[in-house]
């Protein structure tokens, strides 16, 4: 085979790979963004039920408590509004009241966040940028000095 | 005493760097051999001088000295010595300096066994290599000086996360950046090549083992990582499409790429542009990825510090890196000389679709990363691109792609039979079919996609038993003959097939784990009994237990089947009290077929705790696939042809059936 023609099979074969993994890309963009939001915004718009968020804030002090069997409710706040979550597992090791966290999952009909992602700062003087997103926006931003709360789901 | 050197030698570096990178440049360019002389023993003073920088830092852990920032900051006098040595490159300031110390290292190799090299190449290879030694030392001075003093020194230090605190993740870091840094040996001949205005084939023979073990050490680094996210977060799975771990991964594919294309180059001379544009490609790739991880814009474990003038500092690197290499890449490639003529359907042919399904994997991955940070970046909200992303666009390239990695090799150079190659793969497709119906029959939870994946795996792993069993003629010829033949088989031949091989074993432990994981999240009292895949599990108590510098909750979990004890699991949460910090130890039973795990959480305050205990089918094989993989690279390193500084022409009679 020619080498122009050789060429041209090899382009030919890389731009219809390029267009196929576009149109993949797109769609499952389309499918799985996950949109950031912080509780005051959450409360003001109504949801999709079926529409995935990430929430973030702060663990409300005093908020966490058990549900049933091994669920978990604690209330993700940015010092202006707090929005109620519950969440079904091990909440993960860094997780504190007072500190900041993201959660992911839907908003239930029960006005409750149902989360089925808990992720905690993952060092000891670090605050996921949402979260201090979030509370610069609400105006609670502080550089504020940490005090250690209990870790875990309250007893 | 010892750090004012250590400091001291890396300003030595960083200026010795400088006239490593003009000053070779210039002797090759007016063919003066006395300035490229410069090149080898500067190479080799660089190895020194940030050798010695390196142990000082070292030196400075090992014996707690607090009057450093970074050792106060990042280390504690309690903690365990495997964790001293490991916290020098557990954190920003050691890591860089972890980093220029394996470019050095690379530098002075090429410099010491070089010796066979067109001299002025030699000299460009390590003018380029000094180059990024220059921007990377200028880095660590002026941003990140890991030898800084605090007075009045500390009594003792901060001490290091407890996540990081762990065998797996103590070789981790020193495995990656192996190979990141790597992959700027074919960085730097790219670029010495793209500068003379030719490639030749000493060119290949040269990037090729560098680039074989750049890739076998990155797949070995980002194997660790994996293992360790697995065991240590405790939330039972070990890839999260996390950017962090995107970041090594494409890298890892570009690498792969490259390392197809460069035998197609060695071999057939062949792709010369389209290599060198992979090697660029694949080291910028590290380079991003150092600096998405280094930069802090990523929450992660790997996010040491938000410093936004190091990001920027990264990024104008990377700027200058990637931007120049491009241009120079776009100005030269033109004129290198393309040779080796191939028909479409041909070894080279599959392997140009390789090259091109992985790095249009790669491209998607690097999307569904850097959107998020991009749209950001802009003004146009924060969002996260989760694994659903990566699912349904990485998933179905690489169907295509492992299918054609095992008719592949059974494809002749220049002008192949696609028809014969099938006819040859029969066994291995009925292999297939077997798998595919078994899966659909025995597993009761098993999809179609689960079958796809197992019978992908089986075709991996048949296909290259049958290639292996061709290239010895086995049953073909008395069995004395063919194992004499496979005695003589190139250990490249072997490497490959055994990478394949494992690469099968990888994709059946990934189905096995994503389509067959079972999971029960409860709260137990100690005599609660569970079932899970057969096995009862039976919360006995709770004790606490000391470590050298935690405590512990510990809990013990006898296993049973059929009333017949299997096995006692002891899940931890372990609380540091110097970091404040505590974090989950799994406990894992593995039959190689499958791991039974168990984690512990909270204590609910009424005598129960919550537990997470999940059956994990095949992920063993994913660890197992890694270190075949692995095993093949060494092995095909130790190839007489690979090896640096062999002969220049392969035996001709062993070159008519040589390996990809």
């Amino acid at each position: 085979m020619a080498p122009k023609r050789r060429r041209m099979t090899v382009i030919l074969v890389a731009l219809g790979l390029l267009c196929a993994a576009a149109v993949l890309a797109l769609t499952a963009l389309e499918d799985s963004v996950v949109f950031f939001i912080s509780p005051t915004d959450l409360a003001a718009q109504a949801p999709n039920p079926d529409q995935r968020l990430r929430l973030g804030g702060l663990v409300k002090e005093g908020s966490t408590q058990r549900g049933d069997g091994a669920q978990c409710i604690f209330a993700v706040t940015d010092l202006e509004t707090a929005v109620p979550v519950t969440y079904t597992g091990i909440l993960p090791d860094l997780f504190r009241e007072g500190q900041g966290v993201v959660v992911e999952g839907v908003m239930g009909a029960d006005g409750r966040f149902a989360a089925d992602s808990v992720l905690a700062k993952h060092d000891e003087n670090y605050m996921p940028a949402e979260v201090a997103e979030a509370l610069k926006k609400s105006g609670h931003w502080q550089e504020s000095a940490e005090t250690p709360a209990k870790p875990g789901c309250a007893e | 005493m010892i750090a004012e050197i250590g400091h001291y030698a890396l300003v030595l570096a960083f200026i010795l760097a400088i006239v490593q990178s003009t000053v070779p440049l210039w002797g090759a360019a007016r063919g003066d051999r006395r300035l490229t002389a410069v090149a080898v023993p500067a190479a080799l003073l660089q190895l020194l001088l940030i050798g010695t920088a390196f142990l000082a830092l070292m030196q400075a852990y090992v014996t707690s000295d607090f009057s450093l920032v970074n050792v106060a900051t990042n280390s504690h006098s309690a903690k365990p010595l495997l964790y001293k040595i490991s916290g020098v490159w557990a954190n920003h300031q050691g890591s860089m300096v972890l980093w220029v110390m394996i470019l050095a290292l690379f530098g002075a190799a090429v410099a010491g066994l070089g010796s066979n090299l067109p001299e002025t190449l030699r000299a460009r290879v390590l003018a380029v290599q000094g180059m990024i030694g220059t921007g990377f030392l200028a880095f660590i001075l002026f941003t990140s000086n890991p030898f800084l003093r605090i007075d009045p020194a500390p009594l003792d230090g901060a001490g290091l996360n407890p996540l990081l605190q762990d065998p797996g993740l103590a070789f981790h870091p020193p495995m990656l950046y192996l190979g990141y840094v790597g992959f700027s040996m074919a960085f730097s001949f790219a670029i010495a090549g793209l500068i003379e205005g030719r490639v030749e084939p000493a060119w290949a023979r040269w990037v090729r083992p560098w680039t074989l073990a750049a890739w076998s050490f990155l797949t070995l680094g980002i194997a660790l990582g994996s293992w360790w996210a697995y065991y240590e977060l405790g939330w039972g799975g070990w890839w999260f499409w996390d950017p962090v771990e995107n970041a090594s991964f494409m890298p890892w594919l570009a690498g792969t790429a490259l390392l197809h294309s460069a035998v197609v180059f060695e071999k057939r001379g062949a792709l010369k542009a389209w290599t060198i544009l992979l090697a660029i490609l694949a080291f910028s790739l590290s380079l991003i990825g150092t600096f998405l991880v280094r930069s802090g814009v990523l929450t992660s474990v790997h996010a040491f510090a938000t410093d936004p003038e190091r990001g920027l500092f990264i990024l104008v690197l990377l700027a200058i890196t990637i931007g120049g290499s491009l241009t120079l890449f776009a100005l030269r490639a033109p004129r290198l000389k393309e040779g080796g003529v191939f028909a479409p359907i041909s070894r080279e042919g599959a392997l140009v679709l390789n090259n091109l399904l992985l790095t249009t994997a790669t491209l998607t991955v690097f999307v569904g990363t850097l959107y998020p940070l991009l749209l950001d970046a802009l003004g146009g909200g924060k969002i996260s691109v989760g694994p659903p992303y990566f699912e349904a666009t990485f998933v179905p390239l690489m169907i295509p792609t492992l299918i054609a990695v095992a008719i592949g090799p059974m494809m002749a150079w220049k002008r192949g039979d696609a028809r014969a190659a099938l006819a040859r793969l029969r066994l291995a497709m009925a292999v297939v079919v077997i798998t595919v119906l078994g899966t659909l029959a025995l597993a009761d939870s098993s999809t179609a996609l689960a079958a796809l994946g197992t019978g992908l795996a089986a075709w991996l792993i048949a296909g290259s038993a049958v290639e292996w069993a061709d290239r010895v003629r086995l049953f073909r010829m008395p069995l004395a003959a063919s194992f004499a033949r496979a005695r003589h088989l190139p250990r490249a031949a072997w490497g490959m097939t055994l990478a394949h091989a494992g690469l099968g074993l990888l994709v059946a432990g990934i189905t096995g784990s994503s389509a067959w994981q079972t999971e029960r999240i409860q709260v137990m009292r100690p005599g609660d009994m569970v079932e899970l895949a057969g096995y009862e599990v039976t919360l006995v108590g709770v004790g606490e237990v000391n470590g050298p510098n935690y405590t512990a909750e510990r809990a013990l979990f006898r296993v049973e089947s059929d009333g017949r004890q299997i096995t006692l699991l002891e899940p931890e949460k372990r609380f540091y009290p110097v970091e404040g910090s505590q974090t989950t130890e799994a406990a894992i039973h593995t039959t190689l077929i499958a791991d039974l795990y168990a984690v512990i959480g909270d204590p609910d305050g009424q005598g129960g705790w919550t537990t997470r205990i999940y059956h994990n089918p095949l992920v063993p094989w994913i660890w197992a696939g890694c270190l075949v993989m692995v095993a093949g690279g060494i092995l095909s390193l130790t190839d007489r042809r690979h090896r640096v500084g062999a002969p220049a022409r392969p035996h001709p009679a062993r070159a008519a059936q040589a390996p990809a």
